[in-house]
This record gives C-alpha cells, sequence and structure tokens, in this order.
C-alpha cells in the first residue's frame, strides 16, 4: 500500500468535518485539516495502534502569498512498526497562530521554532517559541517569499 | 576568565557556565549556556545558527543541479552520502531510475562516506575523553579515506560526486582495486581500535550508564541513526526502506539495549564492520553497463560527443545555464546518512528550481535531545554526551 493512504482513509472517516483536501504524488499521499483540530488528530494518529505514527520526522512550512491562507504547515510522520509514512497538512494566516504539537511530540519543539524564525508563524502552547538559527535581534523571516533571494 | 563564570543573585550557588561557540569540545560551532550546581548541570541550553547559511533560501534561486555542491557543506564529514541523498530526491520528484550500476556505485559512496564519518567521530570521541592514541590511529586511516575520496572525484571535502540521473564518471579497476585494500584492512583495524577502548576501565567508567535515554524518549525527540539504535530501536532507512538498491545487500544493523553513551560507541563501530561487508559484496557484484541515465534533457552528454556534434553542444549548455525543468509536485525522500536520517522535501511548482526545498538533517534532532540527557549529570559528562552523539554543526544549521 502506498505511503499515508490507509492514514488518509482512516483520518477522513473518523474526523470527516476537520478535513480541506487530500492528494497523492508518486504514491506519497497526504492530508489537510483544519488547524484547530490538528493537535488532537496528531494525537490520536499517534496513540491509535492502527496508526503508531510514533516518529514527527518534520515540521515546515511552504509560503504561498497569492492564497488566502499563506501559510502551509507540513508535518512529516513516521510510523516505525508499520514502516509507514504520511504528510499532514494544515493552512495558516500570515503570522499564524497554529496550535504547537510540541506535547504530543518532543521534537516538535525546536522544529516549531525553526518554522517560527524562518516565516514568522506563531505556534500556540509552545514552552519556547524563541528564534534558533537566526540571531535574537533579527526581523525578518528568510523563508517567506518576499525576503529576496540576491541583492539585485 | 571572570566574565565566563557568572554567578546568579537569586540562586548564589549556580554557575551560568557558556560553552562555545568556538570550544574545542563542542565539535564545530554549537554553544552551551549551562548552570552549574557545583559540578552538576542544573540546565543546558543549546544555541544553534553560528553555521547558518540559509541552504534552503538558497536552493529557491538554484537548479537542481546547481543545489548538489551545497550537500557537500551540510556533512561535512560524509558529503559522498548527502551528494547521494538530494541525487536521489530529485530522481524520486523526477520519476527516474539510474542503471544498476549506477546504484551500486553510490551504495559504495554511501557506506565509504559511514566508514569516514565514524573514523573522526571515534578519534575525537576519545580525545575528548582524555585517550588522545586512539586519535592518531583512526586518524592515520581517515586519512586513507580521505586519499581513496579524491582518487574517486578530485576532490577531499567538496566531492559533488552525484548528479541528477548518475555519478560525475564511472569508478576504474585501479580505484576499485585501492578501495578492496581499504575494506580488507579496515576490519583488522577496527579490533585495533576495539583493544584500546571495548575494555579499558576508565573507558567503560567514562561511558558506561552516562547519556541514557530510552527508546521511547529517543523516538519522541526525533533521534535517528546509531543514536536511536542504541537504545534497542531498530529503524534505518536503509533496511525500513531501502533505496539505491540497499534490499539487494546482506548486512547486519547492530542495535544497543541501554542507551548509554558505551552503546552508542558498539553500534557504530559494529556498523563499520557492516558498511566493509557492504562494500565488499558491492565490489564483487558491480553491475556492468552505464552510470548514467540516457536522457539528453536531464543528463550531462559524454564530453566527446559535446565537442562533435551540435545538438549535444546545445544539450550540455542547457542544462548547465538553465537547468531543467520537474514536473509539478512534492516529494520527501530519504536516506541513511552517518548521522541519521536525511530527509528532501522537494515542493516543485514545474519550474527548473524548487519552489521549496527542505533539509530534515539528522544531527539537528539528536542535538535537541542533549539538554534531556545532560541535565542532572556531571559537567565532565556533558562533554562525553556531545561526542557520542556525533554532530555535525554544518547540518544542523545548514
Amino acid at each position: 500500500m502506498a505511503d499515508g493512504e490507509k492514514a488518509v482513509a482512516a483520518v477522513a472517516k473518523r474526523f470527516p468535518a476537520a478535513l480541506t483536501g487530500s492528494g497523492s504524488y508518486r504514491d506519497q499521499h497526504w492530508i489537510e485539516v483544519g488547524s484547530d483540530r490538528v493537535v488532537e488528530i496528531c494525537r490520536w494518529l499517534r496513540d491509535d495502534p492502527e496508526m503508531d505514527y510514533d516518529y514527527l520526522v518534520d515540521v515546515t512550512a511552504v509560503h504561498w502569498p497569492e492564497d488566502s491562507q499563506p501559510m502551509e504547515l507540513v508535518y512529516h510522520l513516521y510510523s516505525i512498526s508499520r514502516g509507514d509514512r504520511l504528510r499532514l497538512k494544515t493552512r495558516s494566516g500570515d503570522t499564524g497562530p497554529v496550535p504547537s504539537v510540541s506535547d504530543v511530540w518532543r521534537s516538535a519543539s525546536w522544529n516549531e521554532r525553526e518554522t517560527y524564525d524562518m516565516f514568522g508563524i506563531r505556534f500556540d502552547g509552545h514552552p519556547d517559541l524563541r528564534r534558533i538559527l537566526m540571531p535574537e535581534d533579527y526581523t525578518d523571516f528568510p523563508l517567506r517569499k518576499e525576503f529576496p533571494l540576491y541583492r539585485g | 576568565m571572570e566574565h565566563r563564570f557568572k554567578r546568579s543573585e537569586d540562586h548564589p550557588d549556580i554557575i551560568t557556565l557558556n560553552m562555545g561557540p568556538s570550544h574545542p569540545a563542542t565539535h564545530g560551532v554549537l554553544r552551551l549556556v549551562l548552570k552549574l550546581d557545583g559540578e552538576y548541570v542544573e540546565s543546558c541550553v543549546p544555541h544553534l545558527g553560528y553555521l547558518h547559511r540559509g541552504m534552503e533560501k538558497i536552493a529557491e534561486n538554484r537548479t537542481y543541479l546547481q543545489f548538489i555542491p551545497y550537500t557537500d557543506r551540510m556533512d561535512y564529514l560524509s558529503p559522498l552520502a548527502a551528494n547521494v541523498g538530494i541525487a536521489l530526491a530529485v530522481e524520486n520528484l523526477l520519476g527516474i531510475d539510474v542503471p544498476p550500476r549506477c546504484r551500486t556505485i553510490r551504495v559504495i559512496c554511501c557506506e565509504l562516506a559511514r566508514v569516514g564519518s565514524h573514523l573522526l567521530w571515534l578519534g575525537v570521541h576519545a580525545l575528548d575523553l582524555g585517550a588522545a592514541t586512539v586519535f592518531f590511529h583512526t586518524f592515520k586511516d581517515r586519512e586513507w579515506h580521505y586519499d581513496l575520496v579524491e582518487d574517486l572525484c578530485g576532490a577531499r571535502l567538496t566531492t559533488s560526486f552525484t548528479r541528477v540521473g548518475g555519478v560525475m564518471h564511472d569508478v576504474t579497476p585501479e580505484w576499485l582495486g585501492k578501495l578492496k585494500e581499504f575494506v580488507d584492512a579496515m576490519p583488522g583495524r577496527i579490533d585495533d581500535f576495539e583493544s584500546l577502548l571495548t575494555k579499558n576501565p576508565i573507558w567503560l567508567q567514562r561511558t558506561q550508564g552516562v547519556g541514557k535515554i530510552s527508546g521511547e524518549d529517543a523516538i519522541s525527540f526525533g533521534m535517528t541513526g546509531a543514536n536511536l539504535r542504541a537504545t534497542g530501536v531498530r529503524y534505518d532507512v536503509r533496511v525500513a526502506r531501502p533505496y539505491s538498491g540497499y534490499e539487494n545487500f546482506d548486512f547486519e544493523v547492530p542495535i544497543g539495549a541501554e542507551g548509554d553513551i558505551y552503546d552508542r560507541y558498539l553500534v557504530r563501530l559494529e556498523e563499520m564492520r557492516q558498511s566493509c561487508r557492504i562494500m565488499e559484496q558491492a565490489m564483487r557484484e558491480l553491475p556492468d553497463g552505464p552510470v548514467n541515465v540516457d536522457d539528453p534533457k536531464i543528463f550531462l552528454p559524454e564530453k566527446q560527443r559535446v565537442l562533435t556534434s551540435m545538438e549535444e553542444l546545445i544539450h550540455q549548455f542547457m542544462i548547465v545555464t538553465e537547468g531543467f525543468e520537474c514536473p509539478e509536485g512534492e516529494i520527501y525522500h530519504s536516506t541513511e546518512v552517518p548521522k541519521g536520517e536525511l530527509g528532501f522535501y522537494i515542493v516543485s511548482t514545474g519550474e527548473r528550481s524548487p519552489y521549496r526545498l527542505r533539509i530534515r538533517s539528522p544531527s539537528f534532532n539528536n542535538i535537541a535531545a542533549l539538554p534531556h540527557m545532560v541535565e542532572g549529570c556531571l559537567l565532565a559528562d556533558v562533554i562525553a554526551n556531545i561526542a557520542s552523539l556525533d554532530p555535525v554543526m554544518g547540518e544542523v544549521d545548514r
């Protein structure tokens, strides 16, 4: 079975109201849910024995400035027991806020800090939301699309 | 030195100690701010970013081929492995497969990089704990490994050996002969290193039961690689999600039980032996045939043809100056590099550069667990812990 296929179907069945989109490319399935339900869904994906996504591989974002919800948060989940990967997405406004999943997986703490540092997205309930790679007194968010790629 | 030891006014017994970013035992530019109660660590706050070069941003302004040299500078102790990682990710996005000979050469690259990286880790880890002899032995062999890398691609560090759809060039029989000598000698050399450390009472005291982490915590922190496997969790991308033909090789994935520094040490030593096994099999069963995909839109044409044919000259010119378009889509592809799981998440909008290229680096998550591991430990154990996690700041900061 392709990556994440089972989980996408299961989330669609269990959280139909939260579902805002899904799709696949090269056998990698993704699902998009409402940001208010992210923590609940993540916790279920981690704890449900059929899902067992015990390992949060990565949290990051993609900036789509033209969209009404320009920030696309991307979570990569992996189940070590099932060997299955799932891409979970949610959308937010320009600066968030998005609920933090650092209570579900501890690795989210630093990954969300980096996402804040690079995109300026705020995470609600994050224990320590500070810049992590850029200097403390830096004011910009480099991975946003309006940040120039080069001085031209 | 007074400015480095600061007593807090509320807790006169607590000393704040700044360690790094320029400190020989922080392995690059890791900076830790430690609060010490005597010799014991009350809290540890890592500060990152001293080597941040904005690679993910740079990628948005480069063609896929142009990004490969940047991967050399992530984990600069095993650039060959990162080169393979990015090439596979872009090939995955394009939906192309490389010829069998190329797959096997890439496996050799990954395993050679693993041995080289672990040789450095072992040498400096032992040196950090005061065992200087080991350092000289491992660095002698590491030099041998670098000679092989240099013979392979002309560079010791900035290898950029892979291409999207292939590798820089085929390996020569002479090089394979030299590699064979290395692979044959290494297991004996690893035994020598072991004879210096594995039963050494000082080494045992400094490493056994120190820096322990449970498998559950390690997974929650997103730890991967030998650091995770030392806790007893058998997760190795090469086995869990084979790539580049790893499923055809016979090798073991060593795991530990305690999750302490000593287990991480044993796991990495065994990994080096297994890497030699894989390279030995790869050399024996190296398939014949081309090393690159036959697609003039993606792969540079042969130099001789460029000099004699107009069409090939145009292709070469286009690939170098303009690059090639990737189809619209998004993929995540990961490989097992010496430090753990290195993943690339690429979002393409059909352009010649990625719309977004995210690097999931193993050292970043491994270092995230450091405070959890050292709080309550002795200050001297912080040094041992950093070394045993084997972080590379080029990869943490990107």
